[in-house]
């Protein structure tokens, strides 16, 4: 076996956790679904039920959206001063801080995702990104122009109006916060659709937001599937802005969807191939452990890496203050994660040595249980994505590459995976994206070639660069056609870093002050001037 | 009993030409008075000890202030210390012209003690090396602190400098904690500009902390003051040194122990009471400070500048004083005019529409002359509206309106509620505004309302109104920081903007007009650095505010007083093979 198992560890306490909040949130209430109908969301753990939760549908989506309409077009909160918007925000910070525990429990029961980190990283990374965009609400600027005629010009950055947000289930809370923190600040009002394997924090997040004085009809929450709900916020009429966060397949209905109803605008961070490209001059020891974790990431803890220097994930200082926002999460295996670096260019010099570090490293991951502390990679998500990391691996054996390490189911029951590694040249499992604890790893001989090869997928999420180097450095980061990129580090996200795609990786930033402008008209004004002294 | 000051400050050397019944206690308010002579070496310091007040109540007996004097030393490197000479000069309560306490004073020898912790904070310490989402954690605990003691807070700054307790508790303290707010949350948004280069070149900016930051504060708005220094220079991670006005060091020693309380390491605030020709010159002549902020007199700041350059040549940004004006077109609603040119004027020292809190905030301050409005309060406040250009046809009516407006005006004990206006910050301005007033008069100015101290005790002086001002009186020139509304005519928008421009000082103005074009031609041909329409003394946090001309150089608040702490690098490398450029 690949990797330790920790299914039969029972040295660790799972939290008892009661699940409070499991119907739809529409203009300030929890509510069942016009018809009536619930799902089940399960704990990847056990393959077990853990709630019951009001599936919403279109009638659903239009209450919500009746809501969202209202709050927008006669409501206090785009009428509110951008510093009392922001004052209501750190009031969610803070009460995001103050049940971090119960939260980090949610998405682990909910997503599989490690207690730890989630108590560590992504619940203090929500509240991070919320005192981030609480500190934006205020500092919107319009600009005054320069015409060229006599006349006064000026721009008025007005909030966009109803927002639909659709969110994925990798890191329930974190896109969460990607989403809806820029969309607050900026003065929207939205409807947000949680994954349906995901709903259970989005939920709490939309009680504790009218805990905050979030007024009603702001955050309305609706889970459900994305043929229906998701389809029904896609094309309605009265919704201004589609933000979306999955598969590209999924990214292109949304704005087909988009298209073919009002023409919204859509901003779209969709699937990823993400090279990770290891020169020739990198610290080995190094360069494996930030591979290792850029490739398993999700549901590792690091931590428990002493290999892993702190400086690779750049996160990873924030993360031990707790400041982080994302992801630093778990890294070792999963994989589930959009910018997994899932194609790792290793130059030819050091590829034999490497191939042998990464795969000794992949089998001392201990796979299990994600509330035991001891654990470096949890479960997958759900049954179809076990099944489908499962069947690229099958896949890569049978089209010839080498299997190094891992390869498995884990474990007996549950959706755990062995942290698995395949060497080859060319490979389908280097194109798609596996979404799974799977790493490909390739030889590469010049700096020109590794670009070629980096940029040959129709992906641009974001790329990881190994050097010393200061012109390798640089000359790849502008070559690479991604939209970010980490170098000797992975995972650099931070609420200041604007994050989104090149090419089908889609289009649109989270984070930053880039991601207001996803949430914001421009407006110009223009009037003209007599006898004005200067133009 | 004649107001004579043996002083050699300028203002005492003019001709005094009428009694006065105050005398002035303590030693004079370098900043405010605007003597520029007093911090150059070998210069005569105008200080003087005049006798004892004499105490007759101004309206009743002064209520007490619900606050303990807790801090009374200098704050360095994280501990309140004596001074180094262990002297101490009073800090007096200018309802009664009575010590309320005596202050550690420091000087030169304190400076360097605080600039070596700042130093020392700034080159080893945790501050400029923690994340920027850290500082801004402990800026937001500050907020919330001053917000739990704000009584306290606004009770210290009410005691010390006279200002209405409805003004320090409604508006400033929670602006206080406002500005601060505002700041934490640049404090993780500070982005340099990645530059586009002529060749094969990548160049990027980085925005780096500047250093130490030496910070001179005035009495007008001291809590203010503090906000709008000490709030960019910690968000961008600099160290700082800050000396007070020596007529009100109380409240930024109290707010300073709340910052070290919410987590702010020792040494990166450190706070010295002192006088301007000791403690201000040594800090503004060091060789260890890399960065200067003053507000208060043009004169002063002339000073400031030059010691400054005579040193290590640290960039200076100034608030200085102003003139502005405050015009009233033929189309104005002249009740809506003349309520806020009162208010532009007579600013800071009482504030009635306390509630109006974001708007009025006007801050104000220091050595500057005023605007009537909100004011009443003393005038004290550097923009002021202190010349009322109205327009010919509504100045009849305006001036008639002024004077009941002025003779509405509530002045008295700065704790009573319902007052508008409490004394001024300290005999020596007192005295200086009734010589204003008695130059009005000479000039031939029509003395409409007011013109005499309020009472028999304590700095307060009635709400004054001068119609028929023409341009060359010098009422209508100088800055007068006090409760003193000059009301001049004007015919055509040409003749107003030549006018109000003709000034040395360009920190404001006010615009009152329902005409767009009009609004927005006078918008762009006013040299001065805040422009308000139909509205005055908006002092939100991300508004920019600072002067044009000798109303000083440099913009606070807002995005741009992030750039007087921020030193810009340029990294420039070449790229090889680069994809683009």
């Amino acid at each position: 076996m690949a990797a330790a198992v920790a299914n039969g560890d029972k040295g660790f306490e799972v939290p008892k956790l009661e699940i409070k909040f499991t119907k739809l949130f529409i203009n300030g209430r929890f509510v069942d679904a016009v018809s009536g109908k619930t799902f089940e969301t399960r704990d990847p753990r056990t393959g077990e039920v853990t709630a019951r939760i009001a599936e919403g549908d279109k009638a659903d989506v239009d209450l919500a959206v009746k809501a969202a309409r209202e709050a927008f077009d006669h409501g206090p909160w785009p009428r509110m001063s951008g510093f009392q918007r922001g004052r209501i925000l750190h009031k969610f910070a803070d009460l995001v801080e103050q049940h971090t525990e119960e939260l980090a429990a949610l998405d682990t029961v909910d997503a599989g995702k490690l207690f730890a980190m989630g108590k560590a990283i992504d619940i203090p990374g929500g509240a991070n990104l919320l005192r981030y965009y609480a500190g934006a609400a205020d500092k919107i600027h319009g600009e005054t122009l320069k015409m060229a005629r006599p006349c006064h010009g000026y721009t008025l950055k007005e909030p966009v109006g109803v927002v639909g947000h659709i969110v994925p289930w990798n890191y329930p809370t974190t896109m969460f916060f990607f989403k809806v923190s820029p969309a607050l600040a900026a003065g929207c009002t939205m409807v947000v659709k949680p994954a349906e394997q995901t709903p259970l924090s989005a939920l709490f997040y939309a009680h504790l937001a009218k805990e905050a004085g979030v007024p009603d009809g702001v955050l309305n929450v609706v889970p459900g599937f994305g043929p229906t709900a998701g389809a029904a916020i896609s094309s309605h009429m009265d919704i201004d802005k589609v933000s979306f966060t999955g598969s590209t397949e999924v990214g292109r209905l949304v704005m087909e969807a988009a298209a073919k109803s009002n023409l919204k605008p859509v901003s779209l961070e969709l699937g990823g191939k993400s090279p990770v490209i290891v020169f020739d001059d990198a610290d080995l020891d190094m360069a494996v452990s930030l591979v290792h974790m850029a490739t398993y990431t999700n549901k590792v803890d690091l931590s428990d890496y002493p290999a892993v220097p702190s400086e690779i994930m750049c996160t990873s200082t924030i993360c031990s203050k707790f400041s982080s926002i994302l992801h630093i999460n778990s890294a070792i295996l999963q994989g589930e994660i959009c910018v997994a670096g899932s194609r790792i260019y290793v130059q030819e010099g050091i590829y034999d040595a490497f191939v042998k570090k990464a795969s000794e490293m992949a089998k001392k991951s201990v796979v299990g249980d994600p509330f035991n502390p001891r654990v470096h990679q949890g479960p997958q998500i759900d049954k179809d994505q076990y099944e489908k990391v499962l069947k690229y691996i099958d896949i890569g054996t049978r089209e010839g590459a080498t299997l190094v390490t891992g390869g498995k189911p884990c474990g007996e029951n549950g959706y755990y995976i062995e942290p698995t590694i395949f060497t080859n040249e060319e490979m389908s499992i280097a194109q798609e994206e596996i979404f799974g604890p799977v790493m490909a790893l390739m030889k590469f001989k010049t700096v020109e070639e590794a670009i070629q090869k980096a940029n040959s997928t129709r992906y641009g999420l974001a790329a990881g660069i190994v050097t010393k180097n200061i012109d390798i450095a640089n000359t790849v980061s502008r070559s690479i056609r991604a939209g970010a990129i980490w170098i000797n580090c992975y995972l650099g996200f931070d609420p200041d870093a604007p994050f989104g795609g090149y090419k089908m990786s889609g289009f649109g930033k989270d984070m930053g002050m880039d991601a207001l402008e996803k949430y914001l008209h421009t407006k110009a004004v223009v009037t003209p001037l007599y006898n004005t002294p200067w133009l | 009993m004649a107001a004579r000051r043996a002083a050699s400050s300028i203002l005492s050397r003019r001709p005094i030409p009428r009694p006065v019944a105050a005398s002035s206690i303590g030693e004079s308010a370098l900043l405010g008075a605007g003597s520029a002579r007093g911090w150059l070496p070998g210069a005569l310091h105008r200080f003087s000890s005049a006798p004892a007040a004499a105490a007759a109540a101004a309206t009743e007996e002064p209520i007490q202030p619900p606050v303990d004097v807790k801090y009374t030393k200098l704050l360095i490197n994280g501990n309140f210390v004596d001074a180094a000479s262990g002297r101490t000069f009073a800090t007096v309560d200018p309802r009664t012209g009575d010590v309320i306490a005596h202050v550690a004073e420091g000087d030169a020898e304190d400076i360097n003690r605080a600039v070596a912790a700042a130093r020392r904070a700034f080159d080893e310490g945790p501050w400029p090396r923690m994340t920027a989402y850290e500082r801004c954690r402990v800026l937001l605990r500050f907020a919330d602190l001053i917000e739990q003691h704000a009584e306290e807070i606004a009770a210290l700054e009410t005691w010390d400098g006279g200002k209405t307790l409805e003004q320090t508790r409604g508006m400033e303290v929670p602006m206080v904690a406002r500005y601060m707010r505002y700041y934490a949350g640049w404090a993780d948004k500070i982005h340099g500009l990645v530059v586009p280069a002529d060749g094969p070149h990548h160049v990027q900016v980085l925005h780096e902390p500047i250093g130490v930051a030496g910070q001179i504060i005035p009495w007008n708005f001291p809590l203010l003051m503090f906000a709008w220094k000490v709030g960019p220079a910690l968000a961008c991670g600099n160290a700082v040194v800050l000396k007070t006005a020596e007529q009100t060091p109380l409240s930024a020693l109290f707010v300073a122990s709340l910052l070290h309380e919410a987590g702010l390491p020792e040494g990166v605030l450190n706070v010295v009471s002192g006088f301007g020709p000791t403690a201000g010159a040594a800090l503004c002549s060091h060789m260890g400070v890399d960065k200067l902020a003053f507000t208060g007199s043009t004169g002063t700041g002339k000073i400031v500048l030059e010691l400054a350059a005579r040193s290590n040549l640290k960039p200076v940004t100034l608030e200085l004083g102003g003139k502005s004006p405050f015009i009233v077109m033929d189309d104005a609603d002249v009740d809506q005019a003349v309520e806020l040119a009162h208010r532009a004027l007579f600013f800071n020292q009482v504030c009635r529409y306390v509630h109006d809190v974001l708007r009025a905030i006007a801050l104000l301050a220091t050595s500057f002359d005023s605007f009537l409005w909100f004011v009443l309060e003393q005038g004290q406040c550097c923009c002021a509206g202190s010349r009322t250009f109205v327009h010919e046809r509504v100045y009849d009516e305006f001036v008639e309106k002024s004077k009941a407006r002025a003779l509405n005006r509530v002045v008295g004990d700065p704790f009573r509620r319902g007052v508008e206006q409490g004394p001024q910050i300290d005999g020596e301005q007192f005295k200086k505004i009734l010589r204003y007033v008695q130059s009005g008069v000479d000039s031939g100015a029509t003395l409409v309302a007011g013109g005499d101290r309020a009472g028999s005790r304590g700095f307060y002086i009635q709400p004054t109104v001068f119609a028929d001002v023409k341009d060359e009186m010098k009422i209508a020139q100088e800055e007068i920081f006090g409760p003193v509304q000059t009301i001049l005519k004007f015919s055509t928008v040409e003749e107003v903007v030549r006018r109000a421009n003709d000034s040395p000082y360009g920190l404001a103005a006010g615009v009152f007009t329902q005409r767009l074009d009009a609004a927005n031609t006078m918008a762009r041909a006013l040299r001065v650095g805040t422009v308000w329409v139909n509205t005055y003394d908006v002092f939100d946090a991300a508004v920019p505010f600072g002067g044009y001309k000798m109303s000083g150089v440099g913009r606070e608040k807002g995005v741009y007083s992030l750039r007087n702490y921020l030193q810009t690098k340029a990294v420039v490398t070449p790229i090889k093979d680069a994809a683009w450029l």
